[in-house]
């Protein structure tokens, strides 16, 4: 069953034209991979499912209904969560404060404060702490923490990877399945390609805001995903 | 004797300041607004007081049951009619429509209630005090402001701090392009946040009318007194303005006492040179608001 269905999807921030007919589907329980290099628009994406930008042409559709003109913080009690580019953490509030305004939609699902910290730890461990105080890690796993307060059913994933260690990388990515397994969608985009490939079910590859790959990432050889990352 | 008994009525004083600049230091707080129509707002609360004891009969204090109320109410449309709509247009937007607005209410209540001094009468309140010693005496209705002050300040606070509504004010102060990530309509939360603000205006207001006479221009006047206490407090801690209140209120009545007409020009030089050598105020960011 479909989720969520982008089509057409034109968005221009001023002269500049940052998405072209983009088009995109997600079935509910999938997890899609959205890559691609710096500039290749997945934020703007992403920015778009969330409502935080008006596309000037095109459809997105969440479970059936449309909800290209819907206002962001109408987008969240359907069950839309995203977790921002940059993390976007409050900075005056405690970890604990921050989750708690995550859920502040008040939507029913298997996401509490106790789920969270279970899945992750490191969030657990600074829950006291103000925002100011937080490693990137700690910030990102956060952030992902906060979006799952909304119990979402689809989850959109930002650069989480963006600026991390590899190791904090690997601990943030443990935590997915714990996320999937609730049967939770979750749209990830990623400029790291190894770690896409293995947390997805689908990957789908954008340059200059137009999609030039699709599939499995089974089905996909490594030169095919270069050439269309940047385009050679 | 005389001097400390001029510090306990600069105390009082402060309380007062603390209370008209609350719902200033709010909005400052939460939306950046820096709300130049307070005074006159105030006074537009103690002209629906007055109004309402005419008509009714009813004591001051009774009258503002319904004043703080009818002052949200105010708030809730205001944020929504004008200062939502500034704020989308940004830069110094908010700051003209309050200039504006300051402007438009204080004619609007000259043009229906004329320039003429009104007060608000308390009866025996008004000038009933507790004798402490030869030298100092404290005025109950100075003491009952001074507590109303320090109670709303107080409550303040623990809304913002403790409740849900509180956390979102202070999300918003923080990021307001994110919390609309989190279900949160901003518009709302600020709607709210001034309806709160204006709540707080209607007691000042009050308190201000029954402490003596008044007249539409009177709260403009005493909106300086406010945004001082704000600024020695530092801007955004509620704490800190009522602190800014209280230094305010005792470096005037120690003026005064030095010289009846030194009282607001001592103030004024407190500012300054609080501004001057500690411009972030006395508590900074100890609490955002």
């Amino acid at each position: 069953m479909t989720l969520l269905q982008v089509s057409g999807l034109d968005v221009h921030y001023g002269d500049f034209q940052a998405l072209y007919s983009m088009d995109l589907t997600v079935a509910e329980g999938e997890t899609l991979a959205v890559i691609g290099a710096n500039g290749a628009g997945k934020s703007t994406l992403l920015k778009a499912i969330a409502g935080l930008v008006a596309p000037s042409a095109g459809e997105i559709s969440f479970d059936g209904t449309s909800v290209t003109t819907l206002a962001a913080h109408k987008r969240v009690p359907l069950g839309i969560a995203l977790t921002p580019e940059g993390r976007r953490i409050f900075k005056s509030l405690t970890v604990e404060e921050n989750l708690l305004v995550g859920a502040h939609a008040k939507r029913k699902g298997p996401w509490n404060l106790a789920r969270v910290y279970e899945a992750f730890p490191l969030v657990a461990d600074r829950k006291d702490r103000v925002g100011t105080n937080l490693s990137g890690g700690e910030q990102q796993a956060a952030a992902i923490g906060r979006a799952l307060m909304s119990n979402p059913r689809l989850l959109l994933l930002d650069e989480v990877s963006l600026g991390l260690a590899p190791v904090v990388i690997e601990q943030i990515y443990a935590a997915l399945p714990a996320i999937t397994s609730q049967g939770t969608t979750v749209l990830v985009v990623e400029q790291d390609v190894n770690q896409s490939m293995k947390v997805a079910d689908r990957v789908q590859c954008m340059l200059e805001g137009r999609t030039v790959l699709e599939g499995a990432p089974a089905d996909l050889t490594r030169d095919q995903i270069a050439s269309a990352y940047f385009g050679i | 004797m005389q001097w400390l008994n001029a510090i306990i009525q600069g105390v009082l004083l402060g309380g007062l300041y603390a209370l008209l600049a609350a719902g200033l230091s709010l909005m400052f707080g939460v939306m950046r607004i820096v709300n130049l129509a307070h005074g006159a707002l105030a006074m537009l609360a103690a002209y629906i007081g007055l109004v309402i004891v005419q008509g009714t009969g009813v004591s001051p204090f009774l009258a503002m049951v319904a004043v703080v109320p009818i002052m949200a109410g105010v708030g809730y449309l205001l944020q929504w009619g004008v200062f939502n709509r500034a704020l989308r247009v940004g830069g110094l937007a908010p700051l003209l429509a309050a200039f504006g607005l300051a402007v438009v209410l204080t004619q609007l209540l000259q043009l229906k209630f004329t320039s003429d001094s009104q007060s608000l009468q308390t009866g025996s309140l008004s000038i009933a005090s507790i004798q402490i010693s030869d030298d100092i005496s404290i005025g109950v209705l100075p003491l009952i402001t001074f507590g109303v002050g320090v109670v709303v300040i107080a409550a303040l606070q623990v809304f913002i701090s403790k409740a849900p509504l509180g956390r979102a004010m202070r999300a918003a102060s923080d990021d307001p392009e994110t919390v609309p990530l989190m279900g949160i309509d901003n518009r709302q939360v600020y709607a709210l946040s001034t309806a709160i603000a204006l709540g707080t205006v209607g007691l000042a207001g009050m308190f201000l009318a029954v402490r003596g006479n008044f007249d539409p221009n009177y709260g403009q006047a005493m909106l300086i007194f406010a945004f001082e206490a704000v600024i020695i407090g530092g801007l955004g801690s509620l704490w800190g303005t009522l602190a800014g209140g209280m230094v305010l209120g005792v470096a005037q009545a120690l003026g005064s006492q030095v010289n009846p007409s030194y009282g607001v020009l001592v103030g004024n030089l407190v500012f300054l040179a609080i501004l001057a050598f500690r411009p972030s105020g006395l508590l900074p960011k100890a609490v955002t608001a």
